[in-house]
Formats: structure tokens, sequence, C-alpha cells
């Protein structure tokens, strides 16, 4: 993260620590400034790792302290009726016994979790690697090779990828329906692959690629496939890195495709499941749930800088 | 002299943000390059090859189906292709059921954007001083993003349930508890959870644009004593527009992706005021009515075009100002 840090400069550093009542004054209100800021941050902070944190420890509780915790809850809202339930809820940071019966019947005993896990990842997996795949292609056209029309189409592009869900679903369906693969997966990969949101965000990556670069190569004999595999997407590793876990997280959260797009529920992915198991099976809802974030939270942990630098992509370029 | 910083000051941001200088002379050089015809003739070939799959793909799947979503909108049914003008939009237009998910959000947007910028900036603000565990900050704002919204729904719901942690709280204060996702204040909850999840990814854009701020002019104001709060909102602040409008495009769109969070915690049929557009749009698609859908999806489409171009406009004026 030393990406946003910048030196001091000189003239700081001497404001700093010139030695004057005024400059102490300063400092001493700087000092005071930051460390409440320190306290602050470290307080919001850790607010916003709290659920997260919750939701892991709550996974290695027995199904009985589940329910003892938060009976009151879960119970009244499978009946659909309210009633007074004297016991208390209570949120608890430690479970009183750990143990990994949540996951063992989550992983042996009950597959249709395991069958909506897979099914996320049979949906997200394509859709990444081969958004990412169209997208180089296109994205070295868009940047290598400059034209009215070319331009047009780009700017159509970024209309396209500012589009909500409300809008792009109503001519992606009608595109299902007419091909018959409605109520399939291709319904969720084929938009997927051909979203335009990587291809924007590969665009300026690529062109940031000096044209001398490929001019040079094509001087020495290279063509224009060679100059694409050999020199640009190399160059575009750290690019392409960013873009993926961007798509990753984007469909590995997605909702509003399945519920649209396929009827079948045996076809959701864990997304639009986790939230019907809330309901019947509480005692599980806590693993089920940490086996569903474990995949982007490894991202996270080894891949932050990426998922930075592609934030900072995407909001530093503007057309 | 100073003026002629400035300049520098903008080429480089410019060119930080990948709009070269170098692109545009580029362009000029190969339209000096007569003799290069054939060349760029067979360059031009080979560039649509490269685009040739995304492009088909876009005109599969988006452009070509959108056309038929304009043409289903002015007609009365996808079997008798009548010209009805206007009327399938004044019919949308009047459904109770789109002005209520219409209003509703609009109303969250409203609330959702502003918050999520000025909060977000806040934090990139308080981040730009030298802080111990800075970088631990910035993973814990973070980290929510990276999280699927469906894992931490069950402390959402622990939390604001009737039978629920706040209410208990509540109570122990001595106030009366309230179904929060039945009530007024349903939204209430969903905006804690929209922050919670976007204001990590705010905060870098503006982590960044703040880090993009040419320090002479900050560091000159300070020698001149000009205050903390009067560096921000005359210097900083008119460096952060475009940042600024663009982390609002993005709240936006986040905002109308809401349902999401709706649709988890509360299911297909939620209280009134959390009905959104997609529910809207979700009941339509299971009757099937072509014409309402239609003429929905262009209306959304439009006012999020003017929106944008609003936002654009807005931002081009303010970037002319600090010329």
């Amino acid at each position: 993260m030393g990406l946003f840090r910048r030196k001091e400069s000189k003239i700081e550093k001497r404001v700093r620590t010139v030695q004057t009542p005024a400059g102490r004054r300063r400092r001493r209100r700087a000092f005071r400034r930051k460390a409440a800021a320190t306290v602050f941050l470290a307080l919001t902070g850790l607010l916003f790792l709290m659920p997260i944190v919750l939701t892991f420890t709550n996974s290695f509780m027995t199904p009985s302290e589940i329910s003892a915790n938060y009976g009151a809850i879960f119970a009244t809202t499978e009946q659909g009726a309210r009633m007074f339930v004297g016991e208390t809820v209570n949120l608890k940071f430690i479970p009183d016994w750990v143990t990994f019966s949540q996951y063992i019947t989550v992983l042996f005993k009950s597959p249709e979790y395991l069958l909506k896990f897979w099914n996320s990842v049979i949906y997200v997996v394509p859709i990444v690697v081969f958004q990412l795949f169209v997208a180089a292609l296109a994205s070295f056209g868009f940047a290598r090779y400059k034209g009215r029309v070319k331009q047009l189409i780009f700017f159509l592009y970024i209309i396209l990828m500012l589009m909500p869900y409300q809008v792009t679903l109503v001519p992606n369906y009608l595109v299902a329906g007419r091909l018959h693969i409605l109520n399939t997966r291709w319904a969720i990969w084929l938009p997927g692959i051909f979203s335009p949101f990587a291809v924007y965000m590969l665009t300026k990556y690529m062109r940031r690629i000096p044209d001398s670069l490929y001019e040079a190569a094509s001087i020495d004999g290279a063509g224009e496939w060679e100059i694409f595999t050999r020199i640009c997407l190399p160059i575009c590793r750290g690019g392409l890195m960013s873009i993926g876990i961007l798509i990753f997280i984007d469909y590995w959260n997605m909702v509003e495709q399945p519920l649209v797009l396929l009827s079948d529920p045996e076809l959701h992915p864990l997304s639009v499941f986790l939230s019907r198991i809330n309901t019947g099976e509480i005692s599980l809802a806590f693993a089920v749930a940490v086996i569903y974030m474990v995949l982007p939270m490894l991202m996270f942990l080894y891949g932050e800088e990426y998922l930075v630098e592609g934030i900072i992509y995407q909001g530093g370029v503007k057309e | 002299m100073a003026g002629a910083g400035d300049k520098l000051n903008r080429t480089l941001r410019r060119n930080a943000a990948g709009e070269s200088s170098r692109e545009r002379r580029g362009g000029r050089r190969r339209k000096i390059r007569g003799s290069q015809g054939r060349r760029s003739l067979k360059g031009r070939f080979t560039s649509w090859l490269f685009l040739l799959p995304s492009v088909l793909g876009v005109a599969l799947f988006f452009v070509i189906p959108f056309g038929v979503v304009v043409y289903y909108s002015v007609v009365n049914n996808p079997v008798q292709h009548v010209y009805v003008g206007l009327d399938n939009y004044v019919r949308t237009w009047n459904n109770t059921a789109f002005r209520l998910a219409a209003m509703n959000t609009l109303r969250f947007s409203l609330m959702a954007v502003p918050l999520a910028v000025g909060l977000s900036l806040l934090l990139a603000v308080l981040m730009e001083d030298r802080i111990p565990g800075r970088s631990t900050f910035c993973s814990f704002f973070l980290s929510p993003m990276m999280v699927p919204i469906a894992s931490v729904i069950l402390i959402w719901q622990v939390l604001f349930d009737f039978n629920g942690l706040v209410n208990v709280w509540i109570t122990r204060l001595g106030f009366e508890r309230i179904d929060w996702l039945k009530s007024a204040h349903a939204q209430l909850v969903i905006l804690l959870l929209f922050l919670w999840k976007n204001l990590g990814y705010n905060m870098i854009l503006f982590m960044s644009g703040l880090a993009g701020v040419p320090q002479e002019q900050v560091e000159v104001a300070r020698l001149e004593s000009a205050s903390d709060m009067r560096i921000f909102w005359t210097i900083k602040i008119r460096y952060l527009s475009s940042t600024i409008m663009f982390v609002t495009i993005m709240s936006l769109i986040n905002s109308f992706k809401v349902f999401r969070e709706v649709y988890l915690l509360t299911g297909d049929y939620p209280f009134d005021a959390l009905y959104m557009l997609q529910h809207f749009m979700n009941n339509t698609f299971l009757s099937l009515d072509y014409q309402k859908l239609s003429s929905a999806a262009i209306i959304m489409s439009v006012v999020m075009v003017v929106i944008i171009g609003i936002l654009f406009v807005a931002e081009d004026y303010l970037d002319r100002d600090l010329e």
C-alpha cells in the first residue's frame, strides 16, 4: 500500500521541525489531530470488520448453541407469525464449544450446499476466463488502432457498462429466449462473457503502452498476433489480474441474473440459495456462509494490491 | 511562473489519467504520413479481427435485443405488432407498482449516494495524514467489498430482526421496539449495508485522487498559514472534481444494485418501502408483459443517460474552472 504515500518535501519538513512557539503549537495540534484520526479510523475499521469476524466465529458453534442464541429470530421468521419469545438474543464472539460440526454436516451430510457451491464455481470461472480473453482481443483492437467508428463503439461500451441490471436484463432475456437457452447455464455464461466491463478497463490499461514498443516489434518482423501475445499480454498481466478479481467478485455475488434467467432453482448459484436456508437450517447457515466467502477472502489476502490497483484504474481513468 | 507550474501539473495528471498527449500527437502523425495507405488498410482489417468476437457478442446480447426492446415498447403486443406510439410508456408510467418502485429507488439513491461520497471522502482525508497502521485500516474498509452479501446477511438479520439485537438494546434504553425491516426505517437498514459494502471502494478512489493533488500549492498555502479546512476546500476539492464525479456515478449505479441486499434480506415480497425497481422488473418478467418490461427498461435507460450526462457536463464545467 505504498501507493498513496507521498514523500515529505523539504519545505514540509522545515515547517514541521522549525522551533518557534507557533511551530510548536502547530505540531502539537497536528499530533492531537492525528491521534484522534487514528482512534476514529481504528474504531470504524473494526466495526467494518465485525460482521465478517462474527460470521466466522459463529460457524464454530454447536447447533444447540446457535438455536439458543438466535432461536428467537429465526424460529419466528420460519412460521411467518410474530410472537413474543422470552429468550434473549445473543451475538457472541467466542463459541462455548469450538466444534466443526456445522462444517461436517455441510460437507458430508447435505450435498445440496456443495452442489450450489459447485454451481457458483461453474458460472464464475468460465465467465472470468473468457471475458478476459474476449476483452483482451478487443482492447488490443481499440488501443492499437484508432478510428472514428471505433471511438463510437467504445463510447457505446461505456454506456452499456453504466447501465444497471434492470435495463440490461431485458435484452438478455429476449435473446436467451430466442436462442432457446433460457433456464440453462448458457443464459448466464454468454452475456457474462461479452460484458463490456473488462473491455473498457483493459483498453484503458493498454492505451498506456507506448506505440513505439509495437512499432519496434513490427519492424523486427513480428505479426500482429505475435505483438499481441508476446508484448501486449505480458505487459498487461497485472491489469488482467486486477480486472479478473473485479469480475470474479461481481459474478460470485450475482443475484439478479439467476433470478430472471434461471427458473429452475437447481441451477441457482449459492448466492441466491443462501438466502433461502436462513429460515430453514439456521444451524448450518454460518458454516455455509463462511465456505462461500473463503474464496473471495483468500483472493483479497493474496491480491489486495491488485484489487486496489484495479479500483484505481477504474476510477482514475475517464473518457 | 505559477501558471506554467499549473499546466505541468495538469499534464501530469492527465497522463496519470491515461489520456496522454502522445495519443493526440500520434494521431496527427499518422495523418501526415500519407504513404502508409496500404499498411493502414491492412491494419484496419486486422484491428477489426481483434474486435470481432467482442463486437459480435455485444451486438448479439445487448445492442440488437435493445433495438427489439425499443420496438416492443411501441407496439401493442409481440404477436400483432400494431404501432401504438407512447401508450405503453404512459401505461407503465401510471402503473402504481412502477411508481412505488421508482420512488423507492429514487429515495434510496438520494440518501445513499451523497452519504457514500461524503463519508468515503472523509475517510480518505483522515487516511491522508501519516497515521500508523494505515494500510491495515485500508484493508479493513476494503474487505466488505470482497465478502459476498449473502454471507453476512445472517448478521444483519440477527441485528435488525423484530426480536433482534438492536431492538434488545433499544428496549434496554427504554424505547419501543421497531420492526426494522417492516417499517418506514427499512431503507435505513439497507443503507447501512450499502455503506458498509461500498465505502472502502470509494475511499480507495478518493485516496488515489488526493495523492494526485499537486503538493506545491498545498505547501505554499500552508506556509501562508492557511488552515487545513481552507486548504481542503479551496485547493484539494478542485483537483478531486473528476474523482468526485466518478465516485458519484459508481455509487449511483451501485445504489441501483441494492435490490440484491433487499432480496437476500427480505425475499420476493418485501415491505412497501423496500420494493425496488428490480422487484418490479422481476414480477413483470414472471407475468411476461413484454410491453411493460420494454417501456420500463427504456424509461430507466433514458433516466440513467440523462443523469450521467448531467454529471459529465458538471464535471467538465468544474474542470474548466480549474484551468
